[in-house]
């Protein structure tokens, strides 16, 4: 906070409001900062026809004046009548690629003469920064915190590439189709959970800290003090993202109603559509499965662990001795939902869903899960 | 499997493509070359011994009743008999003529028809006889190839993954192209094993790894219709490598019925 005046001092971690700006053209001078203390800096960017989440170093390369268009099984960039750096929602990627990766080495083992060495590969721990985290993708990491930090198995992995992750979050100013985080309460508003939040508006970002560490950036961070239009006008690009939240999904009484239908004919419904092809549990932040296969050399002299993403819509992945437990797709997509809505409760004293949509948008066939479970509720005797 | 197991590989029906897949695996071959005796592979060395093999590698389908009768001795001679590739697993891309006329063809093609002795259909080869490992792929991947190889020298379960093409397009971040760009893929439907490489360069899934176990086409060509791409183009797109596989060839002839159907 180089420019600062009396009035702009570190603002209460706990304050949620727009007392700080930063110009639209001293953005770079963020992400610059983040470089400078040794950031792998991850944003969004335009890639293969989709906004994903990927290494820059300049604000060149953010999806500025783009916007994406997201219904059921489709997913369409359009260019905006503004030049917004954030002015989308969420794309098939999430923060869970980098904090949870896809495939990871976590042990090597050789053949020696005094029989098998073995050695943990943790790998050094990237120093990331995330550039745009928004509202429900907070609540996917508080969800996958509670997963793999919170129970008795800490993931060494998970836990330390969290733990340097720098959480700079921006506020929807807008909403798609396939968003419900309202249902889910997630959103869109960032709450807490992030270092510094922004608010995109017409000259530059109101600014919130969020934490000690997000408050020891700003200090370092080109801020004025923001003036009353520019805090109104934020306020105004959150509530209408608000406002665009058309989707609704009746969570009530949620877990029973999908445990004590487990045999409901929708079920097989849905399995006439369902590919069991794993999109939705791939693009799902929250989903954390994986397996752990031993790659062995020919020689069986050199065997690396791997850990990768997995999905309860694989057949195999329920193969236990004797055979598969979920042997249809109509099984797989039960398990499926019926974990992320229901049992998760159970589980980890939450849902497992977050209101983000990529499920819906991302699905080949375009299978809505909130019009499946209203689908279901509506035939069920009451 | 005691000392070094005897290999023989085999050729039926296909173009060589598979077994060069092995030939190609420059940085296991010699690898293998030490770990298995190479007793018969006329396409790599001249030195031909007879069977009993502890395992078979059999490339190619069943298109001729000489074939027909050969692959009988194959299995005779074999204790584990493993077919590679789209050929030997589905009928191959010469299945085609299953759904046409064999003779018509001979005498379109051929000078003199009458040297041609041939089936009127190509089929895999399980439909002929036991097998006992199906490696799939149009070509198979050298590193499948390599490790079920190994696994059998190991004496474990092979680990080729079963999964659909679309897991490994997630893992690698592709984007979908069916969801952002419209292209017909036939990734949700068919078994990984190439690394999912044709979405990573914009273009839908070919099928060479044959269906996904329990896969669902119906859905994917119904959906893949509504977004206007024309059965007239799906009906080829099933019918490919793996076309004459049950499930593609299933959603193919639907949808060929429907056409017809509906003029």
């Amino acid at each position: 906070m180089s420019t600062t005046t009396t009035q702009t001092s570190p603002a209460d971690p706990s304050a949620l409001d727009d007392r700080l700006f930063l110009a639209r053209d001293n953005l770079q001078a963020l992400i610059d900062l983040l470089v400078a203390q040794g950031h792998q800096v991850i944003g969004p960017k335009i890639d293969q026809g989709a906004i994903v989440y990927t290494e820059i170093q300049s604000v060149d390369e953010l999806p500025r004046g783009w916007t994406d268009i997201q219904q059921p099984g489709q997913y369409r960039l359009e260019k905006r009548n503004d030049d917004a750096y954030f002015g989308f929602v969420v794309g098939p990627h999430s923060w869970k690629r980098y904090l949870f990766p896809p495939i990871t080495t976590i042990a090597v083992a050789d053949q020696t003469p005094q029989g098998w060495e073995m050695r943990g590969h943790p790998g050094p721990t990237p120093k990331y920064a995330f550039l745009g985290v928004r509202a429900c993708e907070l609540a996917a990491m508080r969800v996958q915190d509670r997963v793999f930090l919170e129970g008795p198995y800490v993931d060494p992995i998970y836990q330390s590439r969290r733990e340097e992750a720098v959480i700079i979050a921006v506020n929807c100013t807008q909403a798609a189709a396939t968003c419900f985080c309202t249902s889910m309460k997630t959103g869109p508003e960032c709450q807490s959970g992030f270092d510094l939040a922004l608010t995109e508006t017409a000259g530059g970002f109101t600014v919130v800290i969020g934490s000690t560490r997000g408050r020891a950036l700003a200090e370092q961070l080109p801020l004025r003090p923001a003036v009353a239009e520019e805090q109104a006008a934020a306020r105004a690009g959150r509530e209408r993202a608000e406002q665009q939240v058309t989707k609704q999904f009746d969570t009530t009484d949620i877990r029973d109603l999908l445990l004590k239908n487990l045999n409901h004919p929708h079920w097989a419904d849905v399995a006439e559509r369902c590919l069991s092809c794993t999109n939705c549990t791939m693009v799902c932040p929250t989903c954390f499965c994986s397996s752990v296969v031993d790659v062995g050399d020919l020689a069986g002299e050199h065997v690396e662990r791997e850990r990768r993403w997995d999905s309860c819509f694989n057949l195999d992945f329920s193969y236990m001795n004797g055979g598969v437990i979920r042997n249809d797709v109509r099984s797989r997509y039960r398990q499926w939902l019926t974990h992320k809505l229901a049992s998760w409760i159970d589980q980890f004293g939450q849902s497992g869903c977050v209101g983000c949509g990529r499920c819906i948008t991302w699905c080949p066939v375009g299978i809505d899960l909130t019009v499946e479970v209203a689908a279901l509720r509506s035939e069920t005797a009451v | 499997m005691s000392a070094k197991p005897r290999l023989g590989v085999f050729k039926f029906a296909s173009c060589d493509g598979c077994q060069l897949s092995l030939l190609d695996a420059e940085d296991e071959l010699l690898a293998v070359a030490g770990a298995v005796d190479i007793a018969f592979f006329p396409e790599a060395s001249s030195r031909m011994e007879p069977g009993p093999y502890d395992v078979a590698l059999v490339e190619g389908s069943i298109t001729t009743a000489h074939d027909a009768e050969r692959i009988h001795e194959v299995r005779r001679e074999s204790k584990f008999l493993m077919t590679i590739g789209a050929c030997a697993t589905a009928g191959g891309i010469q299945a085609l003529r299953n759904w046409g006329d064999s003779e018509e063809f001979v005498r379109a093609v051929y000078a003199h028809p009458e040297y041609i002795q041939t089936l009127a259909t190509s089929t895999a080869i399980a439909d002929h006889v036991k097998v006992d490992f199906e490696l799939r792929g149009c070509p198979i991947n050298h590193h499948q190839l390599v490790e079920v190889l190994a696994s059998l020298i190991a004496g474990r379960k092979p680990r080729t993954p079963t999964h659909a093409v679309c897991l490994d397009c997630k893992r690698k971040g592709t984007v979908c192209v069916t969801v952002a760009q419209g292209i017909a893929c036939l990734g949700p439907v068919t078994q990984s094993g190439c690394d999912a490489i044709c979405p990573s360069y914009d273009r839908g899934c070919y099928g060479c790894y044959g269906p996904l176990k329990q896969a669902n086409p119906t859905s994917l060509a119904d959906h893949l219709v509504q977004l206007n791409h024309p059965p007239a183009q799906l009906v080829p797109l099933f019918r490919s490598f793996n076309g004459y596989a049950e499930e593609f060839r299933g959603v193919g002839d639907g949808m060929e019925r429907r056409m017809k159907d509906e003029g």
